[in-house]
């Protein structure tokens, strides 16, 4: 492998391949397509968290007019699945229908409208007359397992859930060494209970499908998704139809940070289409992407850390609860990141605990977000740890790096914890974890700042600091592959599974195999996520793209660049090992003689050797390499208000080589400000019946360019050896840290340890009013 | 009942349902650059320009535009290039998934128009309107002083 650092197009900011047609307005988004004669989807949703649906008279919502089709659970097929888009078999429980006769959070769907305009559908939808019976519901995460307790799912033939009768979706334990008996002979232990409630992903396209009969008779999904191969998959098994006569095309997506990892609109277009034989469309409005998609998994820790007098972590232990909502999605997999993909970080423990239930609730069903479930374990942990400095007496940050992992090094967790399956064993090599430290430090001036003495005053300022890990896919889970092939004028297309929903992955392939085969960006035509022209992907998810599809993409370049030198040693007549690849050209090293790769192309097409170049190459991790985070938090609180203004958030990041820097620095900055927007202000809440209060963004306050001062994302030279030119992730890591760093410079600020976010100014005024009687 | 709008200068006589927006109407005549997000005049996705002032095409009735003149994205770069503040937006990194892209290129045209020099505070406020999910804001910013620099320099 190329350990080469000096790159062409790799680590350069070349402009996004996706971006002339955005900023032009083109008709890209899955909303933009026109079909005359489609029928537009309205689902009628429960109004009821928990109820057995006893009657559904459609009768009166038919006579409206235009009205084509009404769908409830009698007319779709009732196969339970999880509308997860996972690695197959998939770790969730299967626990959804399309359609259910019972419904278990308000929103879920109860009956499909399809008609010629949409108004016609929404006044028909709320036409439908259902009587429910009302049962009991469980709207409290911690109330789930109590004897007593209303199950959730009574429903027949569910597989995999863990105990249905105590409403446990999903159950988690391990550890290493023995936790307890460590913790007893540590100079210092810290307990403390840590709570942090779901936050919604809010990206600005709502999900949206479209689907429709080719002329061929081939159902056709066009869908705002991050996982099309497993919409495929998903809608094969569901509705029972063979996966060739299934195509379903990602077209540009409008944002997704997991909120899109999930069938959330494609089974019930689908289910129109089916029954109609006419395209069918569906674009949901905004409170139904809050309250009727996913959401991120409400948890609690319990977390303990003990260390002896010098300094030295000896044993931690997360015991945790995670708030699954209604349906399972991800419920396993995202409570097991919540240690995996944080614990291995303080790799100097001699014993280790990880363990706790993932819980139905009757509300909205929780699923896949940015960080997926790291966020909510580094907040107990690092602020665990963060407490435990306190005791000590010693800098916070200097705890933190003393005992984190270091290049070189591993951790048992690795092989014990992967995603819903073991893991696999590795080396961290690369961490420029000390490095992100030092530039974070500096920029925000830590070591003045956190000893820094408040005068008494109105307003108080106080710093704080978190240290994150994260991954790059899933090892041995995550496939992605590529196909590339060559053009007359020297061009190459590039074919590939992954999925750019935003984050500028389209462009950073095109750069991969630019920089491969040494031809300019613009020379490579990149065509992805449809499943019928591109290869398989798992999709955009679990940090993946980059280093699972990008080593594919690199593979498969370099298999087309050895075909190419191949076939110009046969044209140059001369030995392969002679000849080299430039700028374009074939070139024979012994005596200067070279042919452009457009003359060489053409040839092989119409003259010589006749052949049509191309390669393909799949790619799955043996591991998976963690990128690093550290971050800074500056805070000044009102002691009058309790208000907080983050002055300034400084997040530093090792990701090996940033393919295309300002993209990259881009996912880090993204990731940081919906961390802040979650730590401070984005708070779900539900009326008593478990309903969303909080569903649009009058009501979810998602951060405004007004809502911080400064921000300031650094990426550090890096270089991992085994992803694409020293490439790991980057899309979720900087979500991690932003609650832990300001929690921990509130405490910096004022004395107050807020242990459950997000951290309202409301909040803090109690406890400074608390303190102060 | 039958509108007369004008949009990048092209008249169309539309006949439109007196309750529909300007959102839906837009795009129904195939300016698809107007996005739809969350249709209650809080993200600022929608924004499109009528006689050169942003405004929330999702709440503004059709109706009450009639005889008026709306610029979307579409009408901002003639063929190939690219306006001086979408090249800055690329540059700068300052899209993402680019949904709230439309809206947020001509709330900055209105602006700069206005303001051709601003530092970084006038920006956030000028553009607080315009959410944006995926970049942290940073990028747009900076995009926005070279766009205005780009248009300063393509004035002298």
């Amino acid at each position: 492998m190329s350990e080469r650092k000096e790159f062409n197009y790799v680590n350069k900011n070349e402009i996004k391949v996706d971006g002339s047609a955005i900023l032009k307005g083109k008709p890209v988004y899955t909303d933009d397509f026109d079909f005359p004669d489609a029928l537009h989807v309205v689902l009628v949703r429960s109004t009821y968290p928990h109820a057995r649906i006893k009657s559904l008279d459609k009768q009166k919502a038919l006579k409206v007019p235009g009205v084509v089709e009404i769908l409830t659970y009698e007319d779709v097929p009732q196969k339970i699945f999880t509308k997860a888009g996972q690695g197959f078999p998939e770790p969730s429980p299967y626990d959804s229908f399309i359609l259910s006769r019972k419904v278990r959070y308000v929103g879920d769907p109860v009956a499909i409208v399809a008609a010629e305009t949409i108004d016609a559908a929404k006044i028909a939808a709320s036409k439908v007359n259902v009587e429910y019976e009302k049962l009991e519901p469980v709207l409290d995460f911690k109330k789930a397992t109590m004897d007593g307790a209303p199950v959730i799912h009574d429903e027949e033939g569910t597989k995999d859930i863990h105990d249905p009768s105590r409403n446990i979706a999903s159950h988690y334990e391990m550890e290493v060494g023995n936790t307890d008996e460590v913790m007893g002979k540590c100079d210092y232990v810290v307990e403390k209970t840590y709570h942090i409630n779901t936050q919604l992903h809010a990206m600005m396209e709502p999900h949206v499908s479209i689907s429709y009969y080719d002329t061929n008779g081939r159902l056709v999904v066009i869908t705002s998704t991050q996982v099309p191969f497993h919409v495929r998959r998903i809608l094969s098994m569901i509705f029972d139809i063979p996966i060739r006569k299934i195509r379903v095309i990602k077209p540009r997506i409008g944002g997704g940070f997991g909120g899109k990892q999930a069938v959330h609109v494609e089974p019930y277009v689908t289910a129109v289409t089916l029954k109609t034989g006419r395209p069918a469309r569906m674009i949901f409005e905004r409170p139904e992407v809050s309250m009727a998609t996913n959401i991120r998994h409400e948890m609690e820790f319990k977390a303990a850390v003990g260390a002896s007098k010098d300094g030295t972590i000896k044993a931690l232990s997360l015991d945790g609860l995670s708030n699954t909502g209604a349906y399972g999605e991800h419920a396993l997999t995202v409570f097991m990141v919540a240690g995996s993909k944080t614990l291995p970080l303080y790799n100097k423990v001699e014993a280790v605990r990880f363990r706790g239930d993932v819980v139905y609730t009757n509300l909205p069903p929780a699923g896949a977000y940015r960080g997926y479930g790291a966020p909510q374990g580094l907040f107990a942990l690092d602020c665990v740890i963060d407490e435990l400095a306190q005791e000590l007496g010693v800098d916070p940050l200097e705890l933190k790096r003393n005992n984190s992992i270091k290049e070189g090094e591993t951790s048992p967790i690795f092989k014990i914890m992967g995603e819903g399956t073991e893991g696999v064993e590795q080396i961290v090599r690369s961490c420029k974890l000390d490095e992100c430290v030092e530039k974070g430090k500096k920029i925000i001036n830590w070591d003045e700042k956190i000893n820094r003495k408040e005068k008494p005053g109105k307003k108080v300022k106080g710093v704080g600091c978190a240290l994150a890990m994260q991954g790059s896919g899933i090892a041995k889970v995550d496939m992605g592959a590529a196909s590339v092939k060559v053009n007359e004028d020297g061009s190459v297309n590039l074919h590939l599974g992954a999925t750019d929903l935003g984050t500028g992955s389209d462009t950073i392939m095109a750069q991969i195999v630019a920089e491969t085969l040494d031809i300019p960006v613009k020379k490579v035509i990149v065509y992805s996520s449809d499943t019928d022209m591109t290869p398989f992907d798992v999709g955009a998810y679990a940090s993946s793209t980059t280093y699972v599809s990008g080593n594919a993409v690199k593979k498969a370049a370099e298999k087309l660049k050895n075909r190419i030198k191949e076939k110009a040693a046969h044209y140059l007549n001369t030995d392969v090992d002679n000849i080299e690849v430039k700028n374009q050209h074939v070139l024979n090293k012994e005596n200067g003689e070279k042919i452009s790769f457009s003359d060489l192309f053409t040839k092989l097409f119409y003259t010589f050797e006749q052949e049509q170049l191309m390669a393909s190459a799949s790619y799955v991790g043996n591991e998976s390499p963690p990128p690093y985070l550290a971050t800074f938090a500056e805070v000044e609180i009102d002691l009058e208000t309790g208000k907080i203004d983050v002055l300034k958030i400084v997040s530093v990041a090792d990701c090996g080589t940033p393919i295309n820097p300002i993209q990259a620095k881009g996912q880090l900055e993204g990731a940081t400000m919906q961390g802040l927007g979650w730590a401070l202000y984005e708070d779900v809440k539900y009326d008593g019946r478990g309903r969303m209060l909080t569903n649009d963004f009058f009501t979810y306050k998602i951060p405004s360019r007004m809502d911080y001062v400064s921000m300031e994302c650094h990426l550090v030279d890096s270089y991992e050896p085994s992803g694409p030119f020293g490439a790991k992730s980057i899309a979720e890591i900087g979500i991690d840290t932003p609650i832990p760093a300001i929690a921990n410079a509130i405490y910096n600020a004022t004395g107050i340890r807020l242990r459950e976010a997000p951290f309202s100014s409301e909040k803090l005024l109690m406890e400074i009013l608390r303190k102060e009687i | 009942m039958k509108i007369k709008l004008t949009v990048n200068k092209k008249i169309h006589e539309v006949q439109i349902d007196p309750g529909e927006m300007l959102l839906d109407v837009l795009r129904r005549l195939g300016y698809k650059s107007v996005r739809r997000s969350c249709d209650s005049a809080s993200c600022g996705n929608c924004t499109v320009l009528l006689e050169g002032k942003p405004i929330l095409s999702c709440i503004t009735f059709a109706a009450s535009v009639d005889n008026c003149s709306i610029e979307t994205v579409e009408g901002l770069s003639e063929k190939e290039e690219l306006h001086p503040i979408q090249e800055a937006i690329l540059e700068a990194g300052g899209s993402q998934c680019g949904y709230c892209i439309s809206g947020l290129t001509l709330t900055i045209k209105s602006f700069l128009a206005e303001n051709p020099d601003p530092d970084d505070k006038e920006i956030k406020k000028a553009l607080v309107g315009n959410l944006c999910r995926c970049t942290g804001y940073e990028s747009q910013i900076k995009a926005v002083r070279l766009a205005a620099e780009k248009l300063r320099d393509e004035k002298r």
